[in-house]
């Protein structure tokens, strides 16, 4: 449990951050920093386990389908990661809050700081590989804001896009690989995974699976080829370069490698690709360092270069240099984030960055001056400081590395080398601030900063000191546990002693040392030659092409495709519908089925006729609009007598009153737009369009007709049983299914219609009337008296056939869906016959909230079946009697039609009834209307 | 009679079709009320022709000799969400003759 609250906190952390924003700075910090330490003291309550050398799993099931399972778990080198990203989490919160401007709202900093401390946590501390995957994707998310905090800087949004895309193409590749893993394996646990070792690198996918992974952990932590993101992250603000890439984010890739070492190491492949990657890292980027002017910038080169040490360390593949690795990442979070932090005071009180203007600040700045020393010292891999011990062992691991039996000298030189750049820059990096004179002005005379801002340095340094002077009684268990979960069976012996005598890494530390300080005097020479020979392709500068040359491609593209007409979409739209309709005809062949045909009749023929001749009449009358609506009209009310004549009552009858609303509101349209429509396609555009409709029609028909002409095997036939009492409890089927069997259908669709009605209410009420064509009045008769006359007893009468027709829904051709069609007829024939004004007066309901109050009742009918604890919209309840009404589940399946009625009638009112509020007629005034209108009256 | 239907469907489709592929907004929505039948009848006739077996259950008749009730269910709403969406794309389309002042259906006269 404690484990799951570790993971949590952090997120708890995120919504305080931003819950804090009112309240100042001093609350964001406090924010960030409870939920860090309650986290950070539930995983001191576990160390006692830990530390003896306890799994803790917690697993709980998420999506079993797909494998993943919300699992966590904590072993030796998950509590060691999380301990450095809670332990460094809290001091950088610290240094934050001393760091950042006044004006500065920190609480978007911290949320997004803890943001990417759960999601650092989450990927530490995963059983389930996919739950880790999900994990790294949101670091890259959490680090992209992060590093592109100061977004008014444009090189800060092109560094943050960079490293999320960097990275994140990087998590997708990992995420394959993962796949990949758990499909290997038969399992997405870490448990499974690790004990499969053997299984794994035998297989057959072995290759492809490591390379995609291998992606992911280079990517993340920025291993050549892909370790120009780093660099340009720099943008970044100093704490977040001090927590995500130096101690952290950038750990992942590593951390990937020695969680997967058990499974995946071993074998060829392994040592050459992430060995060899390792060490061309480790050399590269400890050269170009010592080149780098910007602080941070030979700060980021320098991580690049102790990043891919610890890569080739696992890379070995042997059990002692995975226990030096991890050995390695511990010390590196400790004076790396420190040096981060000594830069950042560098920066923040001085006002630049830049070694050559730098200078002199020894005297300004003594304490800063102490605390840089010993850091770049460890990082240089003095003794007495903690760099020293693993760098000493990474030393001794390259003399002993397995397959090198040809060239034994060509590893222990590469890293020879390198750590002399590695002495060179450390010994610039502290010279050349506090020593050498600057050339220049410094923008600020720097002093030391408060002792808040020194603290979290002073304390990672302590820590150098401490683990450097007496390793084997501070950092030795914990080495020792996290180190059991990478290696496999016993724990090879290594010494954590200052001391091993004279021996060969003694010698080769001695000739980094010295000539570190030798390449750092020559520096001039090297400054002027490196100017002259720089090689002009850097990762970047490859990256920033690539990106252009997709992003120029991708706007051609667009370009073609998309030229702003929507015609032209809707042809593209239809001809790839043809394509995909006409594969399966292809591919297997058109053919009648053997179902014996039903005999035709001479009505059906006429209707037919009438059918094709009304809707031919309408495409050729299409210009004349309302011709072509009346045409379409009788498409549609033929259409209905189609439906009868299939069988299909509840159908019919909902088309003829649908057919009457839309001829209504096709009508009403024709105020607004015009009454006409000129000749425009050219022969050639008709041409065409005739053959997309022409195969497209075709095509219908022919499926439908092989449809027909097959006998069917439907699963209709359960509602048909179910549909009666017990179940279902009607026997109109059709109705049954809707508000019964599918009525979670029914009821998003008239989610839909209502908010079809609220969309059309917005767009027509916010609309500016400019353009209104509107309809000369010129009709002699604008009320005829036998429209009125007839409209008012027949709107009674219509209103009792609704409520009838919703009645008797459950059992016979009806329901709510007809029942509020044909209310709405009624009402809308009032509009028609005696105007809006009259009608509104008299019918003073607002027709939007009608909308609502049906679909909350129906959302109610619904939700009742929760009390008795069945799901959403189960209608028969247990078959309760209710006083008076009979049948419970009647009751209900009636209610949940009632609101579908009520919920029809309030959206098409309202549709209507507000378009026809667009046409303009002179102001209401009643006594002449109701002269015009109402026959009855003197 | 189902050679009848199909070829009403064809014949509703294709004009669908050809309507909805004009310039003008108010003939594209002509087409797709006239497509929506199509598709409506074209759902239909997945339950196969069936006359005089309406789906309303009475004693004594075996329940194999309905039709198929599920299309019906499916085309009901169909008919409902149909109007829903014609009666949006109509004020859509009233809209964007107020913003454009034209109904040409890609905002301007001379797009293409």
């Amino acid at each position: 449990m404690a484990v799951l609250l570790i993971v949590l906190l952090p997120f708890i952390g995120v919504l305080l951050a931003v819950a804090s924003g009112r309240l100042g700075r001093r609350a964001a910090a406090v924010a960030a920093a409870g939920p860090t330490l309650v986290a950070f003291a539930l995983l001191m309550s576990l160390a006692p386990s830990v530390l003896a050398g306890e799994v803790l799993v917690l697993s709980r099931p998420w999506v079993p389908a797909l494998g993943l399972t919300f699992g966590l778990r904590v072993d030796g080198l998950g509590f060691l990661f999380a301990l450095l990203i809670l332990g460094i989490g809290l001091l950088v919160i610290q240094y934050a809050y001393f760091y950042m401007s006044r004006g500065d709202p920190l609480w978007r900093f911290f949320s997004y700081l803890m943001l990417f401390m759960g999601a650092m946590l989450g990927v530490v501390l995963s059983e389930n590989v996919l739950l880790m995957a999900l994990f790294w994707e949101v670091t890259s998310l959490s680090s992209f804001l992060l590093i592109g905090y100061l977004s008014d800087r444009s090189a800060a949004r092109r560094g943050a896009r960079m490293a999320l895309t960097i990275t994140g193409l990087g998590g997708f590749c990992l995420f394959a690989g993962l796949v990949i893993l758990g499909q290997i394996v038969g399992s997405y646990e870490l448990t499974d995974i690790l004990a499969s070792g053997e299984l794994i690198v035998g297989h057959d996918w072995y290759l492809p699976m490591l390379i995609l992974v291998l992606i992911g952990a280079f990517t993340k932590s920025a291993q050549f080829p892909f370790h120009f993101w780093l660099p340009n992250a720099m943008t970044a603000p100093t704490p977040v370069s001090a927590y995500l890439h130096s101690a952290t984010m950038v750990k992942a890739g590593v951390f990937l490698l020695a969680r997967l070492h058990p499974a995946l190491s071993g074998g060829d492949a392994w040592f050459y690709l992430v060995g060899g990657v390792g060490m061309a890292t480790m050399f590269f980027a400890a050269y170009v360092a010592f080149f780098r002017h910007d602080l941070k910038a030979l700060l980021a080169y320098s991580t690049i270069s102790h990043l891919g040490l610890i890569t080739a360390l696992f890379g070995f593949g042997t059990a002692g240099a995975a226990v030096v690795g991890i050995f390695h990442i511990m010390n590196h979070a400790a004076f790396k984030a420190s040096l981060f932090m000594t830069a950042g005071i560098i920066d923040h009180q001085t006002g630049t960055r830049d070694i050559r203007i730098l200078g002199n600040l020894r005297r300004a700045m003594p304490y800063t001056m102490v605390l840089a020393l010993l850091g770049s010292a460890a990082m240089a891999g003095i003794p007495f400081l903690n760099g020293f011990l693993s760098k000493e062992l990474f030393l001794k691991e390259t003399l002993t590395a397995p397959m090198m039996a040809g060239t034994p000298w060509l590893l222990p030189t590469v890293a020879t080398v390198g750590a002399i750049f590695s002495m060179a820059y450390s010994v610039r990096l502290v010279h050349g601030v506090f020593f050498e004179p600057g050339q220049g002005k410094m923008p600020k005379e720097g002093h030391d900063p408060s002792a808040g801002m020194l603290l979290p340095v002073a304390i990672l340094v302590a820590i150098c000191v401490v683990v450097g002077v007496a390793p084997q009684w501070t950092a030795a268990p914990l080495l020792a546990a996290a180190a059991q979960s990478v290696v496999v069976g016993e724990l090879p012996a290594y010494s954590l002693t200052l001391w091993h005598g004279f021996t060969m890494e003694l010698l080769m530390s001695a000739i980094a040392i010295g000539g570190g300080i030798f390449v750092y005097t020559q520096r001039a020479r090297l400054y002027d030659l490196a100017h002259r020979i720089w090689p002009g392709l850097t990762g970047g500068a490859v990256f920033e092409k690539t990106v252009e040359l997709v992003v120029g491609a991708g706007a051609r593209l667009t370009a073609t495709l998309e030229n702003g007409s929507l015609q032209r979409y809707l042809v593209l739209l239809l001809v790839m519908a043809l394509a995909a309709g006409a594969l399966p005809f292809i591919q297997y062949g058109f053919s009648s089925g053997p179902q014996e045909l039903t005999p035709t009749n001479p009505v059906a023929i006429a209707v037919w006729a009438l059918l094709v001749v009304a809707a031919l009449a309408t495409v050729l009358t299409h210009r004349n609009r309302i011709t072509a609506i009346i045409c379409l009209s009788v498409v549609g009310l033929l259409i209905s007598i189609v439906f009868v004549y299939l069988s299909a009552p509840d159908l019919a009858l909902t088309q003829l009153s649908v057919e009457v609303v839309t001829i209504l509101l096709l009508l009403l349209a024709l105020f607004v737009l015009p009454k006409t429509a000129p000749r425009e396609s050219s022969r050639l555009r008709k041409g065409r369009d005739i053959a997309v409709a022409a195969l497209g029609g075709l095509g219908m028909g022919a499926i439908s007709w092989a449809v027909m002409t097959r006998p069917q095997d439907s699963i209709s036939d359960f509602f048909l049983e179910h549909a009666t009492y017990p179940v279902g409890g009607g026997t109109n089927v059709v109705n049954v299914i809707l508000v019964d069997f599918r009525g979670f259908d029914t009821f998003g669709e008239v989610a839909v219609l209502v908010l079809a009605a609220f969309g059309i209410y917005t767009m027509l009420r916010y609309a500016n009337h400019t353009f209104v064509e509107g309809v000369p009045d010129t009709a002699d008769d604008r009320y005829p008296v036998v429209l009125v006359s007839a409209s008012r007893p027949l709107l009674a009468l219509i209103l009792l056939m609704s409520i009838f027709i919703f009645l008797r829904g459950h059992y016979l051709p009806g329901g709510g869906f007809i029942g509020g069609l044909v209310a709405s007829v009624a009402l809308i024939m009032q509009y028609l016959a005696s105007g809006i004004d009259w009608a509104n007066e008299r019918m003073r309901l607002n027709f939007r909230v009608v909308a609502v109050i049906g679909f909350l009742i129906a959302m109610v009918a619904g939700s009742v079946a929760f009390v008795m604890d069945l799901p959403f919209l189960t209608m028969a309840l247990l078959g309760m009697d209710v006083p008076l009404v009979g049948e419970s589940d009647f009751v209900m399946t009636l209610l949940f039609d009632l609101g579908i009625g009520l919920a029809v009638v309030g959206s098409t009112m309202t549709i209507l009834s507000e378009l026809s509020h667009m046409q303009e007629v002179e102001p209401y005034d009643e006594a002449q209307r109701a002269k015009e209108s109402d026959p009855w009256k003197p | 009679m189902e050679a009848l239907i199909a070829s009403a469907i064809a014949v509703l489709g294709g004009c669908g079709i050809y309507l909805v592929l004009r310039e003008r907004t108010f003939t594209v929505i002509l087409g797709l009320a006239l497509l929506a039948i199509a598709t409506n009848l074209f759902l239909l006739s997945m339950g196969r022709v069936a006359p005089g077996h309406a789906p309303v259950i009475e004693e004594g008749i075996e329940l194999s000799a309905y039709v198929d009730p599920l299309p019906q269910a499916v085309v009901l709403t169909a008919i409902v969400i149909g109007f829903a969406m014609m009666a949006f794309v109509v004020v859509l389309s009233i809209s964007a003759h107020f913003v454009t002042g034209t109904d040409h259906i890609d905002g301007g006269e001379h797009t293409q």
